[in-house]
């Protein structure tokens, strides 16, 4: 590839041919402001507020589609510049249908955000403002077409990272909004609820549904034993709420400010994430044994399901999969199960006594929470779940101040776990902790592997793939001598599909990782705003190094786990496993 | 024989679905014409309209699967160009003017007098597809206000209490 030499603001930069002027920009490390932009895809020159002025150009262009040529001269901070941005903001503004004070983005908001840095003290141009249609038909989001900009961050998210295609611009001019098709409810469509257009939004205009109310009712019963679970996920990007630099862990100050908060125990997912290893990595040895040794039809290969929003897609988009994604329930919905029988059982509360509040990356698990078969405790096993925006808020409103606040360490016995549920939280975590487990299982040795890692499955690569070849069984495994196990990795929606359309052409897998998000759950849609690629590596960077600061790092000897089966699963796949742990899935084709 | 030919004769009462069937294969076809090339949307939807003599939900749920798109795209695409259409036409377009003279001279009575007698509103087609009411402006009758058309029949100095009886030739 041929570089070229670009000059921003006297600023001379050499750059790939085929870069825009924005990239040119960031290069030099001059800004340019994006409203439409979205990260590694096509720019659709949406929003103009990236216009920039090129020497020789009759007019101005806009940055984000321009691409850059050799010996190009631009200027961003020019009058005409700022003029031409300013009328874009106004214009926006004016239209604008929302109110600062009491949004749920005020603080959190570009649009707002550059208002400020233009300084843009008054909208002079006086036209109809936008009509405020809410949209909260889904258990996960709500829609405000009236603090829409009609940017189409969303649109780009929706179709061609996620590939589910719910979003799209309807009708034309004034009149026009950004939504699912003849002005439906998104819960008329076939939406997965995963939340990443409302993590690209600059604006109000796609928020998750906030469980903060209920969860501060619940914290003020004296009645209710209140107890919290948070996913791995958390505690890598909690800290950004914070002005932290992404990538720092806080898991201790985030037990603290739960229990200053009020919560009866401080509990981890990361636990049932544990008890998923050993349930789900059974499941496939139990699989893999029908096909090889009692060569029975069974599905393969196997599917993760720890993703809620990546079995909505496959319950709507490929239903003819559903038999090969595992049983086992998300870790989310294992832990509301178990807390509310073996815990219960525990300190003698009724399930219905207690309540179960989780904090997740995620949108598509308050979706999940309340899927009607949800309920094995008797009681609906998870009654709210909270976003890492909105654990972070409620620390905020609770005059917490987070950044002094001393280490903490999680209740017993939900509450210790080993690096490989940590691992849960990034695209190839959860393959690398089922191996981890089931080849020592099959073997009776460790992983041979450099510090347990798989290498070929990390990363941010949209679709890994990685093969093993297992020797040396235990004699009840024999029939596993000499295989190669082959594993496929996919994140983000589209890459789900792609993958799937891999193995329906023939591509031999045993077992396959699907993550709804790009990056896994450390880049889901209720993560602190935003995550770019730059923010998604520094995030797994700090789970795997929680994972090997840990001396426990596999499922199977995390104490806790080998106790509750003693005391009350028995063993993987038991009855009562199948109860609380397992679930099943419908055609929503 | 004859008397199997006599009972199907009598039971079908189908014989809008069965053209309706061909109609979706004919679709179909279309699709498959101009799948693949570029742009091949709108064409596709011209031609759907042109099939169906608007387009309905089914049609567009079908293009939207056939050609990979997001209903939602598809969707958009219809809504953008005002040309398409997804409300079927009745077999007659009863239109009332609304210009300033027939406006004023009870125009706005007679369209309420027709929307209760269809029982419909504006820019809607009745269950039975016999009529669909349109607004528009003036038709150049002005000294005979208020006026409406049916199809290309005006009728002049209309009383919102003879709709009943201007609307009876039309109706089978
Ligand atoms: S979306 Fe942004 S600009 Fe609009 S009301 Fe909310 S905070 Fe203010
Ligand atoms: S939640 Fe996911 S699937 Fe639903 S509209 Fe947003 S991006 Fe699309
Ligand atoms: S909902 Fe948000 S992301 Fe989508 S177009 Fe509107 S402002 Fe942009
Ligand atoms: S960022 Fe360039 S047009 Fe929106």
């Amino acid at each position: 590839m041929s570089t070229i030499s670009v000059t921003i603001n006297n600023i001379k930069v050499d750059v790939e041919s085929g870069s825009t002027i924005l990239d040119a920009a960031k290069k030099a490390g001059v800004k340019i402001p994006t409203l439409c932009h979205v990260e590694s895809q096509i720019p659709k020159g949406a929003c103009r507020v990236c216009m920039v002025e090129v020497e020789g150009a009759r007019s101005l262009v806009a940055g984000c589609t321009t691409p850059a040529t050799n010996g190009m001269v631009v200027k961003t901070n020019t009058k005409n510049v700022r003029d031409a941005r300013k009328f874009v903001l106004e214009l926006l503004l004016s239209e604008h249908c929302g109110d600062c004070k009491t949004c749920e983005r005020n603080n959190d908001c570009e649009l707002q955000a550059l208002a400020r840095e233009m300084g843009i003290s008054q909208v002079t141009y006086e036209g109809d403002c936008l009509v405020s249609v809410i949209d909260d038909s889904t258990p996960a989001l709500v829609r405000d077409s009236g603090k829409c900009i009609k940017c189409r961050r969303c649109v780009t998210v929706c179709n061609e990272v996620q590939e589910v295609g719910s979003l799209f611009p309807q009708g034309r001019g004034f009149e026009s909004n950004i939504g699912p098709a003849f002005d439906q409810h998104l819960a008329e469509v076939p939406c997965v609820q995963c939340g990443q257009c409302s993590a690209i939004c600059p604006v109000g205009a796609i928020i998750e549904k906030s469980h903060i109310e209920g969860v501060w009712a619940a914290l003020d019963n004296p009645d209710k034993f209140v107890v919290v679970q948070t996913a791995p996920a958390i505690r890598a990007a909690l800290g950004e709420c914070f002005d932290y630099e992404p990538g720092t862990l806080v898991t201790g100050k985030m037990v603290t400010a739960l229990r200053q908060l009020g919560f009866d125990r401080v509990f981890d997912t990361n636990f049932t994430a544990d008890l998923t290893i050993m349930e789900e990595g059974t499941e496939l040895l139990v699989r893999l044994k029908k096909a090889l040794v009692d060569k029975e039809k069974v599905a393969l290969p196997q599917f993760t399901s720890c993703s809620p929003g990546w079995i909505n897609y496959a319950e709507y988009f490929y239903p003819e999969i559903l038999d090969n994604i595992s049983s086992c329930k998300s870790p989310q919905q294992m832990f509301g199960a178990v807390a509310k029988t073996y815990y219960a059982n525990k300190v003698g509360k009724k399930p219905e006594d207690i309540i179960v509040v989780s904090v997740m990356p995620c949108t598509a698990k308050k979706f999940e929470a309340q899927r009607p078969e949800m309920n094995s405790s008797g009681v609906c096993d998870v009654d709210y779940v909270l976003t890492t925006r909105e654990l972070g808020k409620m620390i905020k409103q609770a005059g917490i101040d987070f950044k002094n606040l001393p280490e903490g360490k999680m209740d017993s016995p939900l509450g210790q776990s080993s690096g490989a549920a940590d691992i849960f939280a990034n695209t190839g975590g959860v393959m690398e902790a089922a191996i981890r487990t089931a080849y020592e299982i099959v073997t009776g040795r460790e992983l041979p592997l450099e510090g347990l890692h798989i290498q070929p499955i990390m990363g941010l690569e949209g679709v890994k793939r990685a093969s093993l070849k297992i020797e040396g069984t235990k004699p009840e495994w024999s029939f596993l001598e000499g295989v190669e196990l082959k594993v496929g990795v996919a994140h983000g929606l589209g890459n789900a599909r792609r993958i799937i359309e891999m193995m329906q052409s023939g591509e031999v897998f045993h077992f396959i990782e699907v993550m709804t998000c790009p990056g896994g759950c450390i880049g889901g849609g209720g993560q602190p705003r935003f995550t770019t690629d730059e923010v998604r590596k520094k995030r797994i960077e700090a789970i795997y190094k929680e994972d090997e600061g840990k001396k426990l790092r596999k499922s199977h000897e995390n104490p806790e786990i080998l106790q509750i089966y003693e005391e009350f699963l028995k063993e993987p796949l038991s009855h009562l496993s199948h109860k609380l742990l397992h679930t099943h899935y419908v055609s929503k084709n | 024989m004859e008397e199997h030919k006599s009972i199907s004769q009598q039971k079908c009462t189908c014989s809008t679905t069965i053209d309706e069937d061909l109609l979706y294969e004919q679709l179909d076809d279309i699709i498959e014409l101009h799948k693949g090339k570029e742009g091949a949307l709108i064409p596709i939807l011209q031609s759907a309209q042109n099939l169906f003599g608007y387009l309905p939900e089914a049609a567009l749920k079908q293009i939207s699967r056939k050609l990979h798109k997001p209903y939602s795209e598809v969707a958009g695409v219809v809504g953008f160009y005002s040309y398409f259409s997804t409300v079927a036409k009745g077999k007659h377009t009863i239109r009332v003017c609304l210009g300033t003279a027939c406006y004023v001279r009870g125009g706005k009575d007679v369209l309420k007098s027709l929307m209760d007698h269809l029982k419909i509103n504006v820019s809607e087609t009745t269950a039975d597809r016999n009529f669909s009411l349109e607004v528009g402006r003036c038709f150049g009758a002005c000294g005979l206000a208020p006026v409406i058309m049916v199809d290309d029949v005006v009728y002049q100095k209309v009383k919102p209490s003879k709709i009943a009886e201007i609307l009876k030739p039309y109706i089978e």
